[in-house]
């Protein structure tokens, strides 16, 4: 294994971090993050509550945490879910071309031509504020996405020998799209997996801090933040601490996806 | 003419060494040669000799990976290290001019035609006016053959084909009159008989200007046609330099002979057992290309093959040449089954085959094929044993201890045998790769197979041995062969007939001597005269006979 | 050329015809009466049974669609449940007031993101070159809502330099206007830079890769010459496809920094209409941030052979 570049290390750093974060706040936090405490409201970081409680007298620190593995969750269902359906997609419309792949690319480009929160927007006025409609929500949104990026891979391989030498030895399409063009999509789809991973979360994030994702008083880090807003001159903590949250999370999604887009498209390309 | 100081060398190399900056590994190692006003030197490698690095360094355009280690660059007497920036700057170019290999890519694709060649001229010879800038490239532009210069100055290099940019390069690098130019591969990446015209303009102007020339080139018979001196390399070293004439003659160093013998030659022709039928038979068979069904309009296609006719015979190598855009790919797909034909038939063992049709399946496993790029018909993610045992995956009468055992003998039979089975192809190099494309090919023991172009990717000696490799299978198990190429030379070697193909048609068909000694078409013999005849000298060497010299360059088109 | 240019209007069109059909199809979907819906809590049976006929309820879904499609066409959009206002007139203000500093910001960090993308490329893996990178991928991590919060924080009630709530238009009071508008723009100014220096940095770095680049060296020309004058055109052209659909995704995203800066935009309206189930707004809004993004991708694409001259040869 080469030297590790400086950007898997920090990346990975956060990342684990944050995924440790997750994994405990599903199981275990410091105090119930729910529990509501009037007399201790608005505690700045100390030694009870290290990061201080807010204008419920909840514990920070466990907010944030269950936050953690809620945000997690939803993003990871999201992009698995985008990614299944605009896989599928892409492949058949890669593979097959002609009149379903011109058909399906319209729609698809149709899609793809409005913002991606303005059509999660859009679709959480049908599916409804809460964890299952932004999943839906945002798995649609970002579909049209993956279904380009899958089929472009699928284009290229199309056009390479070997899918051509499968061919020519007698192995149905199907065969060939199984064993030939799907494992060789892994590479990019997973470089797209990592940064639809960060667009998810930030949209996520958007939309609880708008008051349309997961609604209160379960906390995600948005709407943390979102709360934060009429104490701010006070306790300043409140709006500091999730957004810090936010921001190293989405960095260490960003350095990591840097250094495997690294890694894997050159091989892609086929460089000896 | 400037003065030339000392050994009268304008170009003088000594004992330079070039190293990957990073790790520290040579890539050149030692080396030296002279290069005299007027002289046409020739670099000769494979690939990795670091023939490219060693003459990039030359003006300090080595990739910034690459740093000099040790060792002198004298140009017309001075040491390159003592130039300051813009000293080097007026060097290159205005001194020194290089010329690139891929067309496609060293004009800029945004810029006109005009501006860039008037770049140059605005650095070195600041006293011209635009006026004469604009004549100056006008006058060179057509000296070079382009036919319409004053359209060609407002144009932008995708609207020209690679012959017409790599004559646009020359005119760009001669309007400066340099007094040497540097030429880097300038030709590999063009059509075998473009070739030759280009190379014949760049003899030509440098003869004109009293240019040196240092050409690089893996083509040896190229360079030996050319230049006056050949400097040999290998692995970052320089293993034999000298005249031209003398080189080829009488060879000294082992791996100059291994170069002078890897290039293929003819040998006698063999005999084949007359048989009935055609194993493969083609008739009138037309193809087309790119009619779209537009939203609101029909497209017209364009055709690719105007109703050809061809037989195979059981036995035999068929050998399909011509240009590109001369359709012999298209043909061998469609043949193969890859490619949808608009009209004609075609057959095999007498029966005519269709996609799905009866006998299809019996004509699949049948009918296999080798691929050009050993880089892209190899699946990365699959091991060489699978690679090749994916073949067998349709043949129902065979066990799987069967299919393990035949895998196993046909890689000993291409000289893979052993751990290679379990090895990834991005662990081989490309001539073992081919190898495993060719193993791949006949592990079903086929009656036919079409092989596209494929050793035209390789390094010359890599290509004798995987071709020598290609014909002792053909003839130990008597598969026939369709040998699709635009390298005749390797055609003289492997083929029994030849076919010849220029812009979708047949011109000429016929056993080999024939074709190759009295060709009938024009076009035949243009491509003819850019592959020499050898004849092996005693002293270990070859002697070079180009035939139909009197062939005359084809007008260039606009 | 002109031939360019007709492909490429032709094929928006189908695009923003199945968009249109989106949006009507989303609407749709809401259980419950459509006309109930629009009207909201305004319904008299005589309103509830006008409106019937005239979005042609009893009859066909296709039939609708065209009833609807056609409405569209004239600049009937409905009118707002919230505010009795027509749609239209309202998206158009609102959209004025976000568009400004959407504009703004994205042509300052274009200004600055592109130049200095190209010579973090030309300095590859120098000081210089981790410095832009680094502060790139910062900004383009910190979300913009938490980044306009934090300006707010230290801007505006720390240092009390700039004032924190409100908007001014630019018609009343163009100083005050300006002061106003400073944070926001900031803001996105600072995300932008992140995306753009990165996109810039990566499409000059493969231009510079390319074997045209040692040509021009190899001709003479200074570095510079060759970076701005031959890399420089060649390696815009991504960048400027980027802005384009950076342009798109603000109008649609710029919710969260007008929310946070409090400024009566197009994405608060959105937002708004949103909880107060405001149908005809929303579906108004979606449509006009749809067809403003496809205009303003087309003018992008229409303008690319500018760039790259090989566009218009296919």
């Amino acid at each position: 294994m080469k030297r590790l570049s400086l950007n898997v290390v920090i990346g990975g750093a956060i990342i684990g971090t944050v995924v440790v974060g997750a994994v405990l706040g599903a199981v275990w936090t410091p105090y119930d993050p729910l529990k509501i405490d009037f007399v201790g409201r608005l505690a700045p970081p100390g030694a009870t509550h290290w990061l201080g409680t807010d204008e419920f007298g909840r514990d920070v620190l466990s907010r944030l945490m269950a936050a953690a593995a809620t945000s997690t969750l939803i993003s990871l269902s999201t992009v698995v879910a985008a990614g299944l359906l605009g896989t599928a997609v892409g492949l058949v419309s890669g593979y097959v071309r002609g009149w379903t792949d011109r058909i399906l690319m319209a729609f698809n480009d149709a899609l793809l031509a409005f913002p991606a929160i303005l059509l999660a927007l859009g679709l959480l006025t049908v599916a409804g504020a809460n964890s299952y409609g932004i999943i839906v929500a945002l798995g649609l949104a970002y579909t049209p996405s993956v279904a380009r990026i899958v089929r472009g891979t699928v284009l290229s391989l199309r056009e390479r020998e070997f899918v051509e030498a499968s061919r020519v030895m007698g192995n149905s399409e199907l065969y060939t799209v199984l064993r030939h063009i799907l494992p060789n999509c892994v590479g990019p789809m997973i470089v797209l997996a990592t940064s639809m991973f960060g667009w998810v979360l930030l949209a996520e994030s958007a939309l609880s801090f708008l008051g349309l994702g997961v609604p209160p008083p379960a906390p995600t880090w948005g709407n943390m933040l979102a709360a934060s807003r009429p104490f701010i001159a006070q306790a300043v903590w409140l709006a500091i601490f999730p957004g810090f949250c936010i921001s190293l999370t989405l960095l260490g999604i960003n350095l990591l996806g840097d250094a495997l887009r690294d890694r894997l498209d050159p091989r892609m390309r086929g460089a000896s | 003419m400037t003065d030339i100081i000392s050994s009268g060398a304008l170009l003088d190399v000594e004992a330079l060494s070039l190293s990957v900056a990073a790790t520290g590994t040579e890539v050149v190692r030692g080396v030296s040669f002279a290069v005299a006003p007027g002289e046409i030197v020739g670099i000769v490698g494979e690939s990795g000799s670091g023939k490219t690095l060693a003459v990039r360094s030359i003006m300090a355009l080595q990739p910034p990976a690459i740093r000099r280690t040790a060792g002198t660059i004298r140009f017309e007497g001075r040491d390159l290290v003592d130039l300051s920036p813009r000293e080097l700057r007026n060097l290159r170019g205005g001194r020194i001019g290089m010329v690139f290999q891929e067309p496609m890519t060293s004009l800029n694709p945004s810029m006109t035609i005009g501006r860039q060649l008037e770049e140059g001229l605005a650095v070195h010879q600041r006293t011209l006016s635009a006026d004469g800038r604009r004549a100056l490239v006008l006058d060179m532009l057509r000296r070079v053959g382009i036919a319409d210069p004053d359209r060609a100055l407002a144009a932008y290099p995708h609207q020209f084909s690679g012959g017409m940019r790599q004559r646009i390069m020359l005119a760009s690098v001669m309007l400066l009159q340099p007094a040497l130019l540097i030429a880097d591969e300038p030709t590999t990446a063009l059509d075998a008989v473009v070739q030759r015209d280009v190379l014949e303009l760049m003899v030509g102007l440098t003869r004109a200007h009293g240019t040196a020339v240092l050409m690089i080139s893996h083509d040896l018979s190229m360079v030996a046609r050319y230049t006056d001196r050949i400097i040999v390399m290998r692995k970052g070293e320089i293993v034999e330099q000298g005249r031209s004439d003398e080189l080829l003659r009488a060879p000294q160093h082992p791996y100059t002979r291994a170069l002078l013998s890897a290039m293929p030659r003819r040998l006698p022709a063999r005999p084949i057992p007359p048989a009935a039928t055609p194993i493969i038979e083609v008739r009138d068979l037309v193809v087309e290309y790119g009619g779209r069904r537009g939203l609101f309009r029909k497209e017209q296609g364009k055709r690719a093959l105007h109703g050809l006719s061809l037989s195979i015979m059981p036995r035999e190598v068929v050998a399909l040449v011509g240009g590109s855009g001369s359709g012999k790919t298209t043909l061998g797909r469609a043949i193969a089954g890859l490619l949808p034909s608009s009209g004609g038939t075609i057959r095999y063992a007498g029966r005519p085959i269709g996609a799905g049709g009866p006998g299809w399946a019996d004509y699949r496993r049948n009918c296999q094929m080798v691929f050009q790029d050993p880089y892209s018909s190899l699946d990365p993610r699959m091991t060489i044993g699978a690679l090749v045992g994916e073949a067998l995956r349709t043949v129902p009468a065979m066990g799987r201890g069967e299919k393990a055992d035949r895998v196993a003998e046909v890689l000993s039979e291409v000289g893979l045998a052993g751990p290679f089975a379990d090895r990834y192809p991005h662990e081989l190099s490309g001539g073992q790769r081919q190898r495993v494309a060719i193993a791949r090919a006949v592990v079903r023991r086929p009656a036919f197979v079409i092989a596209d172009e494929p050793v035209s990717a390789l390094d010359v000696t890599v290509r004798a041995q995987v071709l020598e490799l290609f014909a002792d299978l053909q003839a130990r198990h008597g598969f026939s062969c369709l040998f699709i190429s635009h390298d005749l030379g390797v055609v003289e070697q492997i083929a029994d007939r030849v076919v010849v193909m220029q812009d979708g048609r047949i011109v000429e068909q016929g056993d080999r001597d024939t074709v190759f000694d009295h060709p009938s078409h024009a076009y035949t013999r243009r491509l003819l005269s850019a592959i020499p005849a050898l004849a092996p000298t005693g002293e270990g060497g070859v002697r070079l006979k180009w035939r139909f010299d009197d062939v005359s360059p084809e007008p260039v088109p606009s | 050329m002109l031939h360019f240019v007709f492909k490429r209007i032709a094929m928006a069109v189908p695009t923003l015809l199945i968009m249109a059909v989106t949006v009507f199809v989303l609407i749709r979907l809401i259980p419950g009466d459509p006309a109930a819906l629009m009207l909201g809590d305004l319904a008299t049976p005589a309103s509830l049974a006008d409106l019937h006929e005239r979005l042609g309820l009893d009859r066909s879904l296709p039939v609708q669609f065209g009833i609807w499609f056609g409405n569209m066409l004239h600049g009937d959009l409905g009118t707002s449940i919230t505010s009795n206002q027509p749609v239209l007139p309202l998206v158009l203000d609102r959209f004025w007031i976000s568009a400004r500093v959407v504009l703004i910001a994205v042509l300052l960090a274009s200004l600055f993101a592109v130049p200095a993308g190209m010579i973090a490329a030309w300095r590859q893996n120098t000081a210089t070159d981790l410095f832009l990178v680094g502060t790139a991928t910062l900004l383009y991590s910190i979300p913009t809502f938490w980044l306009g919060l934090l300006l707010l924080l230290f801007l505006g009630l720390q240092l009390n330099w700039l004032p924190v709530v409100g908007y001014v238009s630019f018609s009343e009071d163009p100083g005050a206007a300006l002061l106003y508008i400073v944070m926001p723009v900031m803001t996105l100014f600072l995300h932008e830079m992140g995306v753009l220096i990165r996109m810039s940095r990566a499409s000059t770095l493969e231009v510079l890769r390319l074997d045209y680049i040692t040509h021009a060296r190899a001709k003479g020309l200074s570095e510079s010459a060759v970076l701005w004058r031959h890399a420089f055109k060649n390696a815009f052209g991504p960048t400027w496809t980027l802005i384009g659909l950076v342009l798109g995704n603000l109008l649609g995203g710029i919710a969260v920094v007008e929310t946070v800066f409090t400024i009566p935009g197009l994405g608060r309206l959105l937002v708004d209409a949103i909880f107060a189930r405001d149908y005809p707004v929303i579906q108004g809004c979606l449509l006009f941030v749809a067809f403003v993004y496809v205009a303003v991708n087309l003018v992008v694409d229409l303008l690319y052979p500018l760039f790259d001259p090989r566009v218009t040869a296919e």
